[in-house]
């Protein structure tokens, strides 16, 4: 499998204590198992079942994704500034998906 | 029983209408499908089954409530919910979810449940937040089967659930379709 695309928005820089915007697309289907080809066979769910964000390898938002959320997932978040360092955002789901983006901050 | 006259017009009318129809029934004849066995259509996709497979039920939407409250009182307010008032395509849908409070260590947003009525599930996303926060707001992109309303239930760190409801009309669903 090539690794998914994943589009992320974490600002570079931040000063301490401000609270930044977080925001993250990754491309994946996102196919909700409830619909059927036109042969009438089911098409599998194939999701992703969870995305967690990491902050210096502490986790500071995670999501629980179900079949409703769109096709090519969004999420977009905050989190305040607090040193410098990366953000880990881990994306995981069915048939063993798993995605992982890391961005580097610098706080002053 | 009175009839109107039959005018010389009416009769030419009926005529050509019935000519047209001749025509049309013989043209899509020609065109429509062979129904065989290997062709036809299945079951689950025939008409009136396609919208949705079986609606959700309100005892599936409480028990899917329930899972996240634990039978707690949830009171409307501190949440915004902000959703489209109306979407072309329920394929994607964005929503932003803003909870008041000051997040910090003593008092901050756990998490927040967003629940659909008409959806062939009624979870959408559940995301778990935390002081780090520092401010208790999140969107997404969801997919909505049907015009129908949207819950959002926060829960906050003193363990009380408050939650907003949006109504929102989709005029082409998501869910089912084939593309």
């Amino acid at each position: 499998m090539t690794a998914p695309r994943a589009i992320v928005n974490v600002p570079a820089k931040a000063r301490k204590g401000e609270i930044i915007a977080i925001s993250a697309l990754i491309g994946h289907v996102m196919e909700n198992g409830f619909r059927y080809t036109t042969t009438g066979v089911l098409r599998p769910r194939d999701i992703i079942t969870s995305f967690v964000a990491l902050y210096n390898g502490e986790e500071i938002f995670s999501a629980q994704f179900f079949p409703a959320v769109a096709a090519n997932p969004f999420i977009s978040f905050h989190t305040v500034a607090t040193e410098s360092g990366t953000i880990q955002l881990r994306w995981t789901g069915d048939n063993g998906f798993a995605a992982t983006h890391r961005a580097k901050i610098a706080v002053e | 029983m009175t009839m109107a006259p039959r005018t010389e017009h009416d009769t030419a009318g009926r005529r050509a209408f019935l000519r047209f129809a001749t025509a049309f029934a013989a043209v899509v004849a020609v065109f429509a499908p062979r129904r065989s066995p290997a062709n036809e259509v299945p079951p689950q996709l025939q008409a009136g089954s396609r919208s949705s497979p079986r609606p959700l039920t309100p005892a599936e939407i409480q028990a899917a409530v329930h899972r996240v409250t634990g039978g707690a009182k949830v009171t409307p307010g501190r949440v915004k919910l902000d959703l489209p008032p109306i979407v072309e395509n329920g394929n994607s849908v964005h929503c932003t979810v803003t909870v008041q409070s000051p997040m910090t260590p003593a008092d901050y947003v756990k998490s927040v449940h967003i629940f659909t009525e008409r959806n062939p599930q009624p979870n959408v996303i559940g995301v778990r937040l935390g002081p780090r926060a520092g401010l208790a707001k999140f969107s997404a992109r969801i997919r909505l089967a049907d015009t129908q309303k949207v819950t959002a239930i926060a829960e906050m760190s003193d363990g009380t659930f408050w939650s907003d409801r949006a109504e929102i009309v989709v005029t082409g669903g998501a869910c089912l379709e084939d593309t």
